[in-house]
């Protein structure tokens, strides 16, 4: 019988294979950022044990920085992340400090790189981990005494998870995103659709979209309750990774990409799931709840409770966003509007809402943030933040910014966005804040007209 | 970490589904550098409102938690799991799941158990009904006890086995170190390092 690609990928890096345990994973990567890692290193210092392979290791600072030039002025986060600086001095690891060229979010900055490679398992204290599986390795997210072991051991024992096949037909519409389609399969399996398996994206508007797109996608995995997130390197995938800073040359590139080929499922492949989604069918798709499975089409209205799988979550989340069964939701108010992430932090996405507001105004506060400090370059060399300036709109430094409400960027109680990023979950980006997960084009829509606009409705 | 082989306490109804980590432990609160003091940051949002389960003083000492399906959905963080055991809870009990937290728990000697929806409203109800009730989770016997119910619930032998020595992974582990460095000369030579 075939090979699924995550078993494929899982097979290349089992250490230690024995009856009744789980398998020891190899991890080729391992990205490191403030918020899950000072505890690792404090266990690994009371143990008195090193880092197997620091050379494996990346560091950056992301969660906490401000999003404007300057120092950290919360002392508490400042903390957090001159931790980070000394642990990574002291055991030795690269690190990307606020301030300089190659900072970012930690998964923007991997692929960037060219560190993000098919075929790979790819680590991180972050369960958006599962962005860089949009290159065809196995990437998933842990938590902090994971870390300590994969510092310890570069390895993790796992079970490998089921598989799911979602199968993407059709062409996604012009205006309809990579965003919009992983909202509307999130919106169909659930947030607990994706438990206890990696998901393998599949099918023709897979293919066609591009290796930012596939971040996107594979970035919300963890969202459908998915571990991880894949999809079969193609020559999309080479001609991207090319020319990286860390990516093969020469005979070693010829060898890889021959591997890398090989990296696809079977055609006689069983996969332990199979979901299927029509790509022609979606439309522009926004949430309305507190999860994000809790979203629906922009053209759709604010559903009922009685309407929903789970009445009683409805009415909770109606209640904390401020919504009325059956508004609208193109009659939906925001007063705040972010653009970054490791969802939507990249240089097509700042494109994107750029597009939207070439020549226009915006009438909420709208935030623009790059993923990386080499994002932030190549928008400016393209000119991009004269187009976002003229708008009305802010150009920040890089970083999570609005994503996570722990460093300024952040939204007051009651407060109301349209947000790029990927969770909607009650006080995300603030306490009291009210978020509508949104592609950038509908956020740049939205900050026009105040209401969850599609560009399409703009005159 | 801490040996879980059989507990019995008080239990505490958290009748929500979707419970994510953000409300489990707000960001604000992962800013700290040390693992101690996450139980003040425990629903930190949701305990502002006096109605909500965990200011109900009849649940005061309470130390499994019995919530609805996909419990710890989102974030990685395993601030949360610091937070609920700092906090006092053992264990907790749900339909299912969200795999990073079932995970981090693991490692940390909470438990995490899964049974069916009826009989996880079945227990809500019932300590719902009398707050003094106590449950016993027995890891050994992979059961649930209250009031003259049983219900058996499935753990893998292995983490079930850690569970029940407290056992670190990291140690374990180590002793495959040779089959790690063997494991490394055969590596693909193009793969990349970070330096």
């Amino acid at each position: 019988m075939g090979r699924t690609l995550a078993e494929k990928v899982w097979e290349q890096h089992v250490v230690r294979r024995a009856e009744g345990e789980p398998d020891l994973l190899y991890i080729d990567l391992h990205l490191i950022h403030e918020v899950t890692s000072p505890q690792a290193f404090d266990g690994l210092r009371m143990a008195g044990r090193p880092i197997r392979r620091p050379e494996l290791t990346i560091a950056t600072e992301d969660h906490n920085v401000p999003t404007v030039l300057g120092p950290i002025s919360d002392p508490v986060s400042r903390t957090q992340v001159e931790t980070l600086r000394k642990n990574c001095a002291e055991f030795g690891v690269r690190l990307h400090p606020m301030g300089d060229a190659g900072q970012g979010v930690v998964h923007i900055i991997g692929p960037q790189f060219g560190l993000t490679q098919p075929g790979m398992t790819i680590v991180c204290g972050d369960s958006h981990t599962s962005t860089h599986g949009a290159f065809g390795g196995i990437a998933f997210g842990i938590g902090t005494s994971e870390v300590e072991h994969v510092l310890a051991t570069q390895t993790l024992p796992a079970y490998r998870p089921k598989t799911m096949a979602i199968e993407v037909s059709g062409e996604l519409p012009a205006g309809v995103t990579a965003k919009d389609l992983i909202l509307a399969i999130i919106a169909k399996i659930g947030t607990g659709g994706g438990q206890g398996y990696i998901v393998e994206y599949r099918g023709e508007a897979i293919r066609k979209l591009s290796m930012e797109g596939r971040m996107t996608v594979c970035n919300m995995s963890i969202e459908a309750g998915a571990r991880a997130g894949m999809i079969a390197p193609d020559e999309t995938t080479f001609e991207y990774l090319k020319g990286r800073p860390h990516a093969p040359v020469g005979e070693d590139w010829d060898a890889a990409v021959e591997y890398w080929r090989s990296l696809s499922s079977d055609e006689d492949a069983v996969f332990d799931t199979v979901v299927e989604i029509d790509a022609s069918a979606l439309t522009p798709f926004v949430t309305w709840g507190t999860n994000p499975g809790q979203g629906a089409p922009l053209g759709s209205v604010v559903p009922a409770p009685e309407d929903t799988d789970d009445p009683a979550a409805t009415t909770r989340a109606l209640e904390y966003m401020g919504l009325t069964a059956g508004t609208p939701l193109r009659e939906v108010a925001v007063d705040t509007v972010f653009v970054g992430s490791c969802t939507n932090g990249r240089i097509e996405d700042l494109r994107a809402a750029a597009e939207v507001l070439r020549g226009r105004q915006v009438v909420t506060r709208t935030l623009i943030v790059p993923g990386s400090m080499l994002v932030k370059l190549q928008a400016e060399q393209e000119g991009l933040h004269e187009v976002f300036k003229a708008a009305g709109a802010e150009w920040r430094e890089a970083g999570c910014s609005m994503c996570l409400g722990m460093n300024p960027d952040t939204l007051s109680p009651g407060e109301r966005s349209a947000s790029t990023s990927n969770r909607n979950f009650e006080g995300r980006q603030g306490k009291g804040g009210r978020t509508h997960l949104v592609s950038p084009q509908v956020a740049a829509a939205t900050a026009v007209t105040g209401k969850l606009t599609a560009p399409a409705d703009l005159a | 970490m801490e040996a879980f082989t059989v507990h019995t306490g008080r239990a505490v109804p958290l009748r929500r589904s979707n419970v994510d980590t953000d409300q489990i432990i707000p960001a604000v609160w992962l800013k700290q550098v040390s693992r101690t003091g996450f139980e003040k940051g425990l629903f930190s949002a949701w305990r502002e409102d006096p109605g909500f389960v965990l200011n109900d003083p009849a649940y005061a000492g309470a130390s499994i938690l019995v919530a609805g399906p996909d419990f710890g959905t989102g974030s990685s963080r395993e601030h949360a799991v610091w937070a609920l055991q700092q906090y006092g809870f053992r264990a907790v009990i749900a339909p299912r799941f969200a795999d990073i937290f079932r995970n981090n728990s693991t490692k940390m000697g909470l438990l995490p158990v899964v049974l069916p929806a009826a009989t996880v409203e079945a227990l809500q109800a019932a300590a719902e009904a009398d707050p003094t009730l106590e449950i016993t989770v027995d890891l050994a016997e992979r059961q649930v006890r209250w009031a003259g119910e049983t219900a058996g619930f499935e753990i893998d032998d292995y983490t079930r086995w850690r569970l029940m020595e407290g056992l670190d992974d990291i140690g374990l582990t180590l002793r495959n170190a040779d089959a790690i460095a063997t494991y490394e000369n055969g590596r693909q030579p193009w793969l990349p390092t970070t330096v």
